[in-house]
């Protein structure tokens, strides 16, 4: 098979990958923050509820997640489609690892301003949005992006539920062809590229939210 | 005479095991500039951090215009405060920390103006107007655009100072606002109180360390010791002529040094 063909085969199985990591990254967003916060603030049988997501899809590994969703759910009556249930999945998953990390900056951010915030009559939700939440964004930025190169690299799992994506694409072409130094290496260099994109986008979102926080070199 | 405008009766404070107020009693008349001095751990800084909501009490009642602060009425009851009463509470009061807790995030100005628009509803126009007029009274007119992180310490400490002000608070607590600076930068900052209540008349309630400070500012200065008042008086009382044994060793030390 020629090198040019390789190549667009595996880009198709990219675009899939791509399209489920742009599905499951906000999923994973939106849960880690409301968990998160859910963890912090809620009343306790909530926090309880946060608590058994979070160790349950931390506790448990991805891809028996995503079989549950795609294999065992459908004999309780509910059937979803192969991508939907690796959203769901990687969302899930990433997102509970996400909810510790915004319980973590949020509790990061000094007691000080707390205090100043409440001095300033401020109310708590104004507390919250206005005064810590911008502190404790920048502190989740690195750990997010660790997660978000996490999530890139753990799609190559949904080929095992039948989704045609980079990694599903390259064992089929590598079982077909036997090129496997060619499909590999380009493999290899298409989930490096996306990952490096993932960095430089994270890198301008902490310089753009950390303005006036003194970090990224300019001042200590 | 008009009631206190803050009174503390029978309070107590613990911090699990450690008592810090058994059985507290403790009034500021309107108007009236009162310094707290005393060794550390002896529940000065309890005392203002109470009065700014920031700890509850254990017992007893605290009125701070006429109104109970941790308290309200209900159903002919007196009542833990809810957040509503705690809110409409804090109006009274400002407070600058020893730390300066200015929000990193926000530019000087912003510092200023923002709880002024979002608590009480000030227009932007007239936040920022009165955000100006408060960094020029603290010296810092050309830094409204800076952020706290490219401040000095006592420049820090003329910001927060200029935040508390802008809630236009009728209590002003301070502190041990000078206590983090470098010894140079203390008299910028002092010096910024003093103009403050030559121009307006200020509830002022302040932990400090600086004697010199204390003695010419205040009104009254009471001496603290294991969360009692050991002996209260004028300044030049307290200074020149103590009569406890507690406030001559404590004053000896300090001015000894």
């Amino acid at each position: 098979m020629e090198f040019g063909e390789i190549v667009s085969v595996l880009l198709q199985g990219a675009v899939v990958t791509i399209q489920i990591v742009a599905m499951a990254l906000p999923l994973a967003v939106l849960m880690a923050f409301s968990f998160g916060l859910i963890r912090l603030y809620a009343p306790t049988p909530f926090k309880q509820i946060a608590i058994v997501y979070i160790e349950f899809f931390r506790g448990t590994s991805a891809l028996i997640q995503l079989y549950w969703i795609y294999f065992v759910l459908p004999f309780f009556g509910i059937t979803i489609d192969a991508m939907t249930a690796a959203v769901v999945a990687l969302g899930l998953n990433i997102g509970a690892y996400g909810t510790e990390v915004v319980r973590g900056a949020i509790q990061s951010v000094p007691k000080g301003q707390y205090e100043a915030s409440i001095a300033l009559n401020f109310t708590s939700s104004q507390r919250l949005w206005r005064i810590i939440m911008p502190q404790a964004l920048v502190n989740m930025i690195p750990p997010f992006g660790n997660l978000a190169i996490e999530l890139v690299k753990a799609t190559s799992l949904v080929s095992l539920i039948t989704i045609g994506d980079l990694t599903f694409k390259a064992k089929m072409l590598a079982d077909t062809t036997l090129q496997v130094g060619e499909i590999f290496g380009v493999v290899l260099l298409f989930y490096f590229v996306m990952a490096q994109f993932l960095v430089f986008f994270i890198r301008r979102l902490e310089t753009h939210l950390s303005k006036g926080l003194g970090r990224g070199g300019l001042h200590s | 005479m008009s009631a206190p405008i803050i009174e503390f009766k029978n309070v107590k404070k613990c911090f699990g095991e450690t008592v810090i107020f058994s059985d507290f009693n403790f009034k500021v008349e309107e108007n009236e500039i009162v310094s707290i001095i005393g060794p550390s751990g002896s529940g000065k800084s309890t005392l203002l951090r109470i009065l700014m909501t920031l700890e509850g009490i254990d017992g007893g009642y605290i009125n701070v215009a006429g109104e109970s602060l941790w308290h309200m009425p209900w159903q002919g009851q007196h009542v833990p405060a809810n957040n509503k009463h705690l809110h409409k509470m804090r109006n009274h009061l400002g407070m600058v920390f020893q730390h300066f807790n200015l929000f990193p995030h926000m530019t000087v100005k912003r510092n200023i103006t923002e709880a002024p628009m979002r608590v009480k509803g000030v227009s932007r126009a007239e936040a920022e107007e009165f955000a100006e007029k408060l960094l020029q009274l603290v010296g810092l007119a050309d830094k409204a655009d800076s952020y706290p992180n490219d401040l000095s310490g006592g420049q820090k400490q003329r910001v927060g100072i200029a935040r508390a002000l802008a809630m236009k608070p009728s209590i002003l607590l301070l502190d041990e606002i000078t206590s983090a600076l470098d010894p140079e930068l203390v008299d910028e900052v002092l010096d910024v109180i003093r103009n403050l209540v030559k121009e307006e008349s200020f509830t002022m309630l302040l932990v400090t360390h600086e004697m010199y400070f204390a003695r010419e500012i205040s009104d009254r200065v009471c001496f603290f010791d294991k969360g009692a008042i050991v002996e209260e008086g004028e300044p030049e009382a307290i200074f020149t002529q103590p009569k406890e044994e507690r406030t001559k060793a404590f004053l000896n030390a300090y001015i000894g040094q």
